[in-house]
């Protein structure tokens, strides 16, 4: 396990951080997770308490092997989880994100894939709703190496601002090597959609409730691909918690 | 039950009604045709109380009550139902939450009991299989990926779970193959047609009031209603077109 020197914001994967709550966590130990050739790994990482945290995992995933990463940055001050992992051959890579954040917070997840061996596909889908003053980031990059051919990476990366002092900074990144690759990646800053809005109260549904339905909505989008039902509503009604805190 | 006496509304500065004066009763079907242009829409919104429609004169009573003074949410809770030409997608939030959530609403704003989600599953399936939607269907997102006569049998199951007073469905028709057509129709009918209920169906075509057979039928050219008769001038205006008519 190595441990390395204070960060600074001259650093891209810092650069919209907290970095005087960083001070204050330093040093902060990376956890590593070797996934064998076709098993898969699921980890689940709630950042929703009053604590400032940082959270720093590497996974490398064998070949054939799946991880699985589902992250809700909510806490009430300084979160942040990044997470690197290394494909080997026909591995998967999955990462389902909510940042949900009000005040002053700031959240962020920043993610380094590596597609270093054939075959091998990544999926990455971020959801972000910001109030008050609070800050979401995202900063992922997908990195397909010379000989990693019909590698599969894509990053879906959307953020909410729900008032006008909330800042989102969105930044899906490819860096790739091979030329038989499939790389999709969009990220999008909006607010609510008043077309929304008014059919929610055409039904009957008053503004505050409305808004508060369409943004779990929203977060929802983020844990929707997660097939085991318990785990899905269990982290969404975390994220459900989340949005009613900064409403 | 509803009184439109000179409605004048702008939208965006532009006046769109100029003078619109229709009065309804309990127990009747009225049918509004008129070109494009005419103001058929802006109608249907004013009526559902959307933000940027601005009435400049006149008033609308719907069961002795200013149906203007309300919010849009209101107006619902109090029994108006505004169907829609383009019903609106929301991502992450399902028809059944979506519509639980709204019933819910109406029903404490009129000071009743909220409904047991275990009552609220039986209404939803009994009207969703009225109308050939299936529970699996209602379990999905609120129109995404839905085809056009999806949204529109997904507008019926709603106005069959909410039960409305009175109806507006603007343009209702509108993207429908027969027999979606016919099955939509059969919709309003069964929800809609009873002593106490009343519709106002806002239509460009000769072909649903084939189905949904209306009491009267207004032409609306430039902002007023022009001409009202019964069922055959539907017939006449088919025959030969709003020009004639309207002049």
């Amino acid at each position: 396990m190595s441990v390395r020197s204070l960060p600074s914001r001259k650093e891209e994967a810092w650069r919209y951080s907290d970095v005087e709550a960083t001070a204050r966590l330093w040093p902060v130990a990376a956890r590593f997770h070797q996934v064998g050739p076709g098993e898969t790994l699921v980890h689940e990482i709630v950042l929703d308490a009053d604590n400032d945290a940082i959270e720093d995992h590497e996974v490398a995933i064998g070949a054939g092997g799946r991880a699985d990463f589902r992250v809700l940055v909510a806490g009430s001050g300084f979160g942040r989880v990044f997470v690197k992992a290394r494909l080997a051959e026909a591995a998967h890579f999955e990462l389902a994100g909510a940042i949900v954040g009000g005040g002053r917070q700031i959240g962020e997840i920043i993610t380094r894939v590596g597609h270093e061996a054939p075959g091998g596909t990544s999926r990455q889908i971020v959801r972000a709703v910001l109030a008050g003053r609070a800050t979401g980031n995202y900063l992922g990059k997908v990195a397909v190496a010379r000989d990693a051919q019909r590698s599969d990476g894509s990053q879906s990366v959307k953020a909410m601002l729900v008032e006008s002092g909330a800042t989102a900074n969105l930044k899906p990144e490819l860096e790739i090597y091979a030329d038989d690759v499939k790389c999709a990646h969009g990220a999008s800053i909006g607010a609510l959609d008043a077309d929304a809005l008014f059919y929610l109260a055409s039904r009957g549904i008053g503004a505050a409730e409305a808004k508060a339905l369409l943004l779990r909505g929203f977060v929802a989008e983020a844990f929707a691909g997660i097939a085991d039902e318990a785990a899905r509503e269990r982290i969404g009604a975390l994220g459900d918690a989340a949005v009613a805190r900064i409403l | 039950m509803l009184r439109i006496d000179n409605l004048h509304a702008t939208v965006a500065g532009k006046a769109i009604l100029k003078g619109l004066s229709l009065p309804m009763n309990a127990g009747e079907v009225h049918a509004i045709m008129g070109p494009n242009g005419a103001g058929k829409s802006t109608l249907g919104y004013v009526l559902g109380g959307r933000p940027g429609y601005e009435v400049t004169a006149g008033s609308v009573t719907f069961e002795g009550r200013d149906l203007l003074a309300m919010a849009a949410d209101e107006r619902s809770a109090a029994g108006l139902f505004l169907g829609f030409q383009y019903p609106v997608e929301i991502p992450g939030v399902s028809n059944v939450q979506f519509l639980r959530t709204a019933l819910n609403a109406q029903r404490r704003a009129r000071g009743e009991a909220e409904l047991s989600a275990g009552d609220f599953l039986r209404l939803a399936k009994t009207q969703g299989e009225a109308l050939g939607v299936s529970m699996d269907m209602l379990k999905r997102e609120v129109n995404v990926g839905f085809s056009g006569g999806e949204k529109k049998r997904g507008e019926m199951v709603q106005m069959g779970i909410i039960a409305p007073r009175l109806a507006v469905l603007d343009e209702t028709d509108s993207g429908l193959d027969i027999d979606a057509l016919r099955v939509v129709a059969d919709g309003i009918n069964r929800i809609m047609r009873a002593p106490d209920k009343a519709v106002l169906l806002i239509t460009h075509y000769q072909r649903l009031l084939d189905l949904v057979v209306p009491d009267f039928v207004h032409v609306l050219a430039d902002g007023r209603i022009v001409r009202s008769g019964g069922p055959e001038l539907a017939l006449e205006l088919e025959r030969e077109g709003y020009g004639a008519i309207a002049a």
